[in-house]
């Protein structure tokens, strides 16, 4: 996954000799005690999750003592906070504080800037969207020449930042720049930037995520599944991604979406292309029906990624159908689609008696894949529904829908006089 | 008239030699595209139907003269490289059918490109077609799977998504319509070219009378498309149609230009600025064509 966490940011700020407070990361209430001992005054205990608003949730305590730390980490462990469970908790000492900045570094994807852009505010420990936006200062860097120190200079005199903190706060800023170009992130957040009483500039928090696609250049990061998502990959999630990488031919995207499903209604859904994927999605919930995984195999994937997609969907427990919703007129040689879907449905259907499959698959090679499809599932027919659509139905989307959820009907009828 | 890819575009296809490279550069020869040259470091010398294979961009365009545009048939990791060979060689148009591209990557050729005063389309784009003139990219598929889907006509069409820069001229096609150039405008998180650049160009062309665009939640896009129409930058009939009005915050739903970050880039902030600009917005992709056609005969 490429977002970290805090514990895991402060590493590379420290590393960029942006100062962080002292601390280090517990997954036992003893290891926190151990690490309060060694600070050796109040400590404050933060979990570790992917979620805004920790404090609010009551996800961040102060201890005073060793024993209050093993106490309070052993309340904070294993809760749950905004459905994310807490495994670990960072331990630091408590910060007497002064003053609270800000400081990101995002990308501005406009077409004036198309380029990373530095922020600093004087308003820190809040969500810098609320921030009035005469308390942020910004600078679009241009990359052939960089981002530099007089450039953090200027951002504090913008602000009128104390000429005693102004050198310390730049180099701040210039640290988290060098953490975001050569960690290759998406986006780096210190929030709050934190002047002490005694003077000092400290990253109290930080919010890093690694760009997708540059997470092959950083195995220091131990980043299993580069894949952007709001909370941490399930096992499902990791098998989805072992097919996408290293495999550079074309696009196999899958998330789940539904990891505790609860009830019925969920369908293995198998997408083509990113834009007509969503559009079956919307017609498949007017439905009544909910995917249980989303995916989208586009780019001109080879057979056996295609494959390997329609196994993971179709090996989903308790999903009552698979749609493959090619809502697309396709560039791409659907013929790859059609061996890769046909292979994936002939061993997993005898496993799933009457488990109904709905497939459009249009575009470039149609009709060599239409004849693919039904010559390879006609001898499936007995056993499992399965209708398969071209061109004709493209957008067509509230007919499949309404398609899948009838089979689904009957798919349930047959069970209940079974069972 | 078209856009971007006319009548004598000049074309370089790097990575020629490559499983995607000599497919498409066949295809876009087939359509009759003036692909001119290839490159693949080591393979120069060779031939790919019956295109002359070179080792370097320089030493295609010292052998062949000025190249117009260079489609890059190259894995992600090395698409940087092979963008500032083409800029430094001259070309200044340059169509980016790859993705999973590292994002500081993009960043260096997007100031280079603005350095070299180049238009870059993608990353992540499947490409540009003119129907009937020529194409770049994996837009068209085959020759003659183009001819079907592809005919000409008087609507620009600027898309996010790949597949439906298919489907939706495939739509007005069906209508009865046809297009000028189709344009798909990428997936990676920063983008050459978008709305706001395209829709000056489709303004300027005589033969474009109106735009679709097949547009998605995330990222500025739209918001430039109704900028481009607020500012009188565009003033043609306009219908567009938005993605993802289900999608979570900090999901994407397949690539990375179409996350919902901070809270911005919604669906409902994109249809509201575009409704306030006078945008025809449609609730779905199948009303595209049917507006297009009642816009234009009003």
């Amino acid at each position: 996954m490429a977002r970290l966490y805090e514990y895991q940011g402060k590493q590379l700020l420290k590393a960029a000799k942006v100062p962080v407070p002292q601390g280090e990361v517990a997954a036992t209430p003893q290891e926190a005690k151990k690490i309060a001992e060694k600070i050796g005054k109040p400590v404050v205990i933060k979990s570790q999750v992917w979620a805004g608003g920790r404090g609010k949730a009551g996800g961040i305590k102060f201890a005073e003592h060793p024993l209050d730390a093993e106490i309070t980490a052993n309340q904070l462990l294993g809760m749950e906070i905004k459905n994310l469970k807490v495994e670990k908790v960072l331990v630091e000492e408590k910060l007497d504080i002064e003053k609270e900045y800000y400081v990101g570094v995002i990308i501005d994807a406009s077409k004036e800037a198309r380029a990373p852009v530095v922020m600093f505010s004087t308003e820190g420990g809040m969500d810098i969207e609320s921030v009035d936006s005469e308390k942020i200062a910004r600078v679009t860097v241009d990359v052939l020449r960089g981002f530099r120190l007089y450039d953090a200079l200027n951002l504090c005199v913008a602000l009128k930042v104390p000429t005693r903190v102004l050198p310390s706060i730049a180099q701040a800023i210039m640290g988290l720049y060098q953490t975001f170009k050569g960690y290759n992130c998406r986006t780096a957040e210190i929030n709050p930037l934190v002047l002490t009483k005694a003077g000092k500039i400290l990253a109290a928090d930080c919010r890093i995520s690694i760009d997708d696609s540059s997470v092959f250049r950083h195995p220091e990061l131990g980043i299993d599944v580069a894949r952007e998502a709001p909370t941490p990959p399930t096992e499902f999630d990791r098998i989805a991604w072992w097919i996408e990488e290293g495999d550079l031919r074309g696009t196999c995207y899958i998330a789940q979406m539904a990891p505790d499903k609860k009830g019925p209604g969920y369908v293995g859904y198998h997408g083509i292309g990113g834009g007509g994927a969503i559009l079956g999605v919307d017609a498949l919930n007017r439905q009544g029906l909910k995917i249980a995984n989303y995916a989208d195999t586009s780019g001109n994937p080879t057979a056996a990624k295609v494959y390997r997609a329609a196994k993971v969907i179709l090996s989903q427990p308790d999903i009552e159908g698979y749609m493959l919703g090619g809502f697309i007129v396709a560039n791409q040689e659907q013929w790859h689609h059609a061996h890769g879907v046909v292979k994936a449905l002939r061993e997993e259907l005898p496993k799933r008696p009457g488990f109904p499959s709905v497939i459009l698959l249009c575009g470039n090679k149609e009709k060599e894949s239409m004849e693919i499809l039904k010559e390879g599932t006609t001898d499936l027919l007995g056993q499992n529904p399965i209708e398969i659509y071209g061109s004709e139905k493209v957008y067509e989307t509230e007919f499949l829908a309404k398609r899948m959820r009838a089979l689904i009907d009957e798919y349930r009828k047959k069970r209940e006089i079974k069972g | 008239m078209a856009i971007l890819l006319e009548k004598n575009t000049t074309i370089l296809v790097q990575g020629i030699t490559g499983r995607e490279g000599s497919v498409r550069a066949a295809f876009m020869k087939g359509y009759g595209t003036k692909v001119v040259a290839g490159v693949t470091p080591g393979r120069g010398g060779e031939e790919v139907t019956g295109i002359p294979v070179f080792n370097t961009v320089e030493e295609a365009v010292r052998a062949k003269g000025p190249i117009d545009a260079s489609v890059t048939f190259v894995p992600g990791p090395g698409l940087r490289d092979a963008v500032l060979e083409a800029l430094d060689s001259g070309i200044k148009f340059i169509v980016m059918p790859v993705e999973r591209v590292p994002l500081y990557d993009i960043l260096e050729m997007m100031a280079y490109g603005k350095q070299k005063g180049a238009r870059l389309l993608g990353p992540g784009s499947i490409g540009i077609i003119s129907p009937g003139i020529a194409a770049a990219g994996w837009l068209g598929g085959t020759p003659e799977f183009a001819k079907k889907v592809f005919v000409p006509g008087p609507i620009g069409v600027i898309s996010r998504s790949g597949g439906q820069s298919g489907t939706v001229p495939w739509a007005i096609q069906q209508a009865g319509l046809g297009v000028t150039t189709v344009v798909h405008i990428g997936t990676e998180p920063v983008l050459g070219q978008s709305m706001g650049d395209l829709l000056p160009l489709f303004e300027a062309d005589p033969d474009t009378k109106a735009v679709a665009v097949f547009g998605e939640i995330g990222g500025p896009y739209e918001e430039e498309a109704a900028e481009a129409v607020r500012t009188k930058k565009f003033t043609k009939p306009l219908v567009v149609y938005v993605a993802g009005a289900w999608a979570p915050e900090g999901m994407r739903f397949s690539h990375a230009s179409s996350i919902i970050e901070r809270g911005k880039g919604s669906a409902k902030d994109k249809i509201k600025s575009l409704k306030e600009a006078g945008v025809h917005v449609v609730d779905r992709p199948d009303e595209i064509a049917p507006t297009l056609k009642k816009l234009l005969k009003s």
